[in-house]
């Protein structure tokens, strides 16, 4: 039994994931202290105050929107939620954009004439989900209720997926594990026995040296590691960034490494040379924890840094000294874990290597490394229990991927185009625009015409619900309920999202949406409360919360608890060995390397540039361009190109361009950035533009999608993660 | 008298736009205009770079060329803070400042106004933060009275090295960089 499945277990028998320290006692819930109003205890005539929780991201921070004579004016941190500290970041605030966006689906649509032509029909609730009903009950009928497949981002997708469930099916997939967070989620469990989870468990306040690999923290605006981040600046926080962009935290660092992109493997383990080699590591905690490091330190011999020189670009005595500069502040020392990580389709080793030099300086488990989770435990609503299938889940096959923790996105489409190993032939897809956030959009229009149901449930009209044979019209979170927010952090909170303004047109919230549905499915006993508020308040006062006092505030905390060695907290690792695993044996018996190697990238062909993208503070993926507020600060994303590549070529910054990429695919046109701050064979965009849906006026074809043009993906034979980094693109001149 | 300033830590500032936002919404800018930014500026060659971020707005200057041009007055320094504010009704929107401006603080609301940042002289004379301060998810942000040398503007001032946007125009700015 692997650790991931003992992990499995632990959650489903209710422990805490982690240490035992991170069991949160139910008896001292601490009230949110925040009485919403201003000093004198007045709030100006006209003026209200709601706590609710943001929804522009996954991380979800406690906010309070204000209503200025009934209307929305705008939206701040809530200071008594511990993610926002009372300060969201440049899309919370722009938050209220949303509920006006002119993009936003007004009424139900159905399809008329061919998949993708975009010709609809508006119909009533009632229609719509009689047509998403009748459907669902033939896919049923014909092929068994697992045939029917869910999509899903974030927590509004929290009770379609109960109704998928209760239907009957266990294929439900969000790309945010293949397309994101698995490689970093599996490397680090495979290592340490847990994940490291969202948001990130690092303590980056308390840390004294923070080293980023390709994450771009401040240019990704993950609001509580940003806050910690300056404030760790200010407290003299040394930093190392490591990539082939000076990003804006390249800036901010004491060494930059401009390394050559896919080799970031070979300097992790040139690192570790380094400080095994120099005696450097943590060795009471490394013999005390650790499993396998004879094995481990013999293995690393190899890697010096001259060895790792040509590879990488960075010089050894760089390497060296960057090396010693992290084990000089170790343990509080990060090396940062990073986010998407699926980057070149060996990516859960290079997370391992990030792992393993971590537990090499002793930072797992330590003020100012890694900290042990806490979460506030608020029982599940007593639903019945869902329907038993004897069918395994679609995506990943006899186990292909050994380690795949969670279910496959990518693998439930190859099994909608191949019917293997059993046709799929509907899609749910609540809150994720597939065709950017899916590597190869042939893929997907291919699995797309292989179902006999495709239903979208969204705010905007995305690229997906363009092909959609049923499009709902989601209420924006300003306009809704959702389930309760309890986060694993450093101290167990919940938050509460609240509706604040009405939806402006026949948008209806996703419970509203599952229940209906689930209803005309003939699944009403899984749908036992009248209201959202019936069960929130169930839910709430289940774990001794008052649901009033909750509404009121927005924010209610569980009593702190050790969450690291300095603070009393036990290191517990859920491994194999009990330990921390330099060697892992799990790896070696499935037949892959049990300590991590380097494998080179794909090379470029000749005249092309590797193609990187990322994120902007302002925009989160697809879904944010059409809010006003947001577009007005990025109505495009751009090329970065280095200026002397520029220059050899005859580009300029303000020229627009189109891409090719090695399988023939060309790109919209996209404004070029001649910049200093890139590789010369690298070029650069923000993810999340280039959008081709016409329903979405606002956007429409401004700047290029990366997505577009990652038509080739490496899946990682581990878990099944789509490294995209292996996409390379040349210019195309207008005609 | 307090005479209000701000001052700015480029080495916490991620260039994220939330000031932007923030001011946006607080003030109700209208749409395609702003009251404050964001400058990157970077030195050198690849990889050896220096880049400051700054968010920048109106520097309310201790010798504020848009107020002596003002040829109707509406340009005036205010009894609170000395903060350089533009009276709506008194504006007949010549332009004037906007040529006098070094810093291209001002737009032409579609009202008819010149239209700047104002400190947020609605909460700042009322002991609160600028919305831009208040927002800013690094605290790079600092807002205070320069005159009085306990103020936390002040402190910072005298303990790290700053500088000043265009100095040479001799307008006398109160927003300071830290470096």
């Amino acid at each position: 039994m692997n650790s991931l499945s003992r992990r499995r277990f632990l959650k489903i028998t209710g422990f805490s994931i982690g240490a035992a320290a991170a069991a949160t006692s139910l008896n001292g819930v601490v009230k949110g202290a925040n009485k919403i109003q201003d000093k004198t205890g007045q709030l100006p005539k006209g003026i209200q105050k709601i706590p609710t929780t943001c929804d522009i991201c996954f991380w979800q921070c406690g906010a309070i929107a204000y209503l200025r004579d009934g209307k929305l004016w705008k939206i701040e941190g809530n200071p008594d939620d511990p993610l926002s500290n009372g300060r969201l970041c440049p899309r919370g605030t722009g938050g209220i954009g949303t509920v006006p966006d002119t993009d936003r689906l007004r009424a139900p649509i159905i399809r008329k004439g061919e998949r993708g032509n975009e010709k609809w029909v508006e119909v009533t609730w009632g229609e719509a989900l009689d047509y998403v009903a009748a459907k669902m009950k033939k896919i049923k009928t014909e092929y068994g209720p697992e045939s029917m497949a869910m999509f899903s981002h974030g927590i509004g997708g929290t009770f379609l997926k109960h109704m998928v469930k209760a239907y009957g099916s266990k294929n439900i997939a969000a790309p945010s594990f293949a397309q994101c967070r698995g490689p970093r989620d599996v490397g680090f469990e495979l290592t340490f026995g847990d994940i490291v989870g969202s948001p990130e468990r690092v303590d980056i306040k308390n840390s004294k040296c923070l080293v980023l690999i390709g994450s771009h923290l401040g240019e990704n605006m993950h609001n509580t590691q940003v806050q910690e981040y300056a404030h760790a600046i200010e407290n003299g926080m040394t930093s190392i960034v490591v990539d082939p962009r000076f990003s804006v935290a390249a800036g901010k660092a004491k060494h930059y490494l401009p390394i050559k992109p896919g080799t970031d493997t070979a300097l992790l383990l040139a690192w570790m040379h380094v400080i095994v080699k120099e005696g450097l590591y943590d060795k009471e905690y490394v013999t005390k924890h650790g499993f396998g490091f004879e094995q481990f330190k013999a293995h690393v011999n190899q890697y010096t840094p001259e060895w790792a020189y040509p590879i990488t670009g960075i010089e050894p005595e760089q390497i060296r000294e960057s090396a010693r500069e992290m084990a000089k502040h170790a343990p509080a020392t990060i090396i940062h874990p990073g986010r998407h990580t699926t980057w070149y389709g060996n990516d859960t080793q290079r997370l391992r290597s990030v792992a393993l030099l971590n537990a090499l300086l002793g930072s797992w488990g330590r003020k100012g490394g890694y900290y042990y989770q806490t979460k506030l435990d608020i029982p599940a609503y007593p639903y019945p229990e869902y329907p038993h299938s004897e069918k395994s889940a679609a995506d990943n096959p006899d186990g292909k991927y050994p380690f795949a923790s969670s279910t496959l996105s990518t693998g439930l489409r190859d099994a909608t185009i191949s019917g293997n190993p059993y046709p799929i032939k509907g899609w749910m897809v609540y809150a994720t625009n597939l065709m950017q956030s899916l590597p190869n959009r042939d893929e997907t229009l291919k699995a797309i015409q292989n179902l006999d149901l495709l239903v979208v449930v969204d705010v905007v009209g995305s690229e997906i619900a363009g092909y959609a044979d049923v499009v709902l019209p989601e209420s924006v979170y300003l306009e809704r309920f959702d389930d309760l927010n309890t986060p694993m952090f450093k101290e167990p909170f919940v938050t509460f999202r609240q509706k604040v303004v009405d939806s402006p047109s026949d948008q209806k919230p996703n419970y509203w949406i599952a229940k209906k549905l689930g209803e005309k499915l003939g699944l009403k006993k899984y749908f036992p409360w009248n209201d959202i508020e019936d069960y929130l308040r169930t839910r709430a006062e289940s774990a001794g919360l008052d649901y009033d006092e909750l509404k009121r505030t927005g924010v209610a905390k569980g009593v702190k608890v050790p969450i690291n060695e300095e603070e009393g907290a036990e290191q517990v690792f859920y491994t194999p060995s009990g330990k921390i695993e330099f060697y892992s044996s799990q790896l070696a018996e499935a037949g892959f390397d049990p300590i991590p190697t380097f494998e080179a990238p794909d090379e470029a062909p000749a005249g092309y540039f590797r193609l990187l993208y990322g994120r902007a503070p302002v925009h989160t993926f697809s879904k944010t361009q059409s809010n006003k507020l947001l577009r007005e600060q990025m109505p495009e994303n751009e090329l970065w190109v280095n200026v002397n590549v520029a220059n050899r070529v005859g580009l300029k910054n303000g020229d627009y361009i189109k891409l090719k990429n090695q399988d023939g695919t060309i790109s919209n046109k996209i404004k070029v950035k001649a910049t200093e701050r890139i590789r010369p064979e690298v070029v650069y965009m923000v993810h999340g533009f280039g959008q081709r849906s016409k329903m979405m006026k606002s956007t429409y074809m401004k700047g290029a999608s990366d997505s577009y043009l990652l038509s080739k993906y490496n899946t990682d034979p581990l878990m099944g993660g789509t490294g995209l980094g292996n996409n390379f693109v040349t210019f195309e001149w207008e005609v | 008298m307090a005479r209000f300033g701000m001052v700015i830590d480029t080495k916490k500032c991620v260039g994220c736009q939330d000031c932007v936002i923030a001011c946006k919404t607080e003030n109700d800018v209208p749409d395609g205009c702003s009251r404050d930014w964001i400058v990157t500026e970077t030195n050198g060659k690849f990889p050896n770079l220096n880049m400051e971020i700054r968010t920048e707005r109106c520097n309310h200057c201790d010798n504020p060329p848009c107020v002596s041009c003002c040829p109707t007055g509406a340009s005036h320094v205010h009894d609170v803070g000395n903060v350089v504010l533009v009276t709506h009704e008194k504006c007949i929107g010549c332009k004037a400042c906007h040529e006098a401006c070094p810093y291209d603080a001002r737009f032409v609301n579609p009202a008819g106004y010149a239209d700047k940042c104002t400190f947020c002289i609605h909460r700042t004379e009322k002991g609160e933060e600028t919305a831009c301060q208040a927002v800013c998810p690094t605290h790079c942000i600092y807002f205070g009275d320069l005159d009085d040398p306990n103020s936390e503007v002040s402190i910072l001032l005298n303990s790290r090295k700053n500088h000043k946007l265009i100095p040479e125009a001799g307008t006398k700015p109160r927003i300071f960089y830290l470096t």
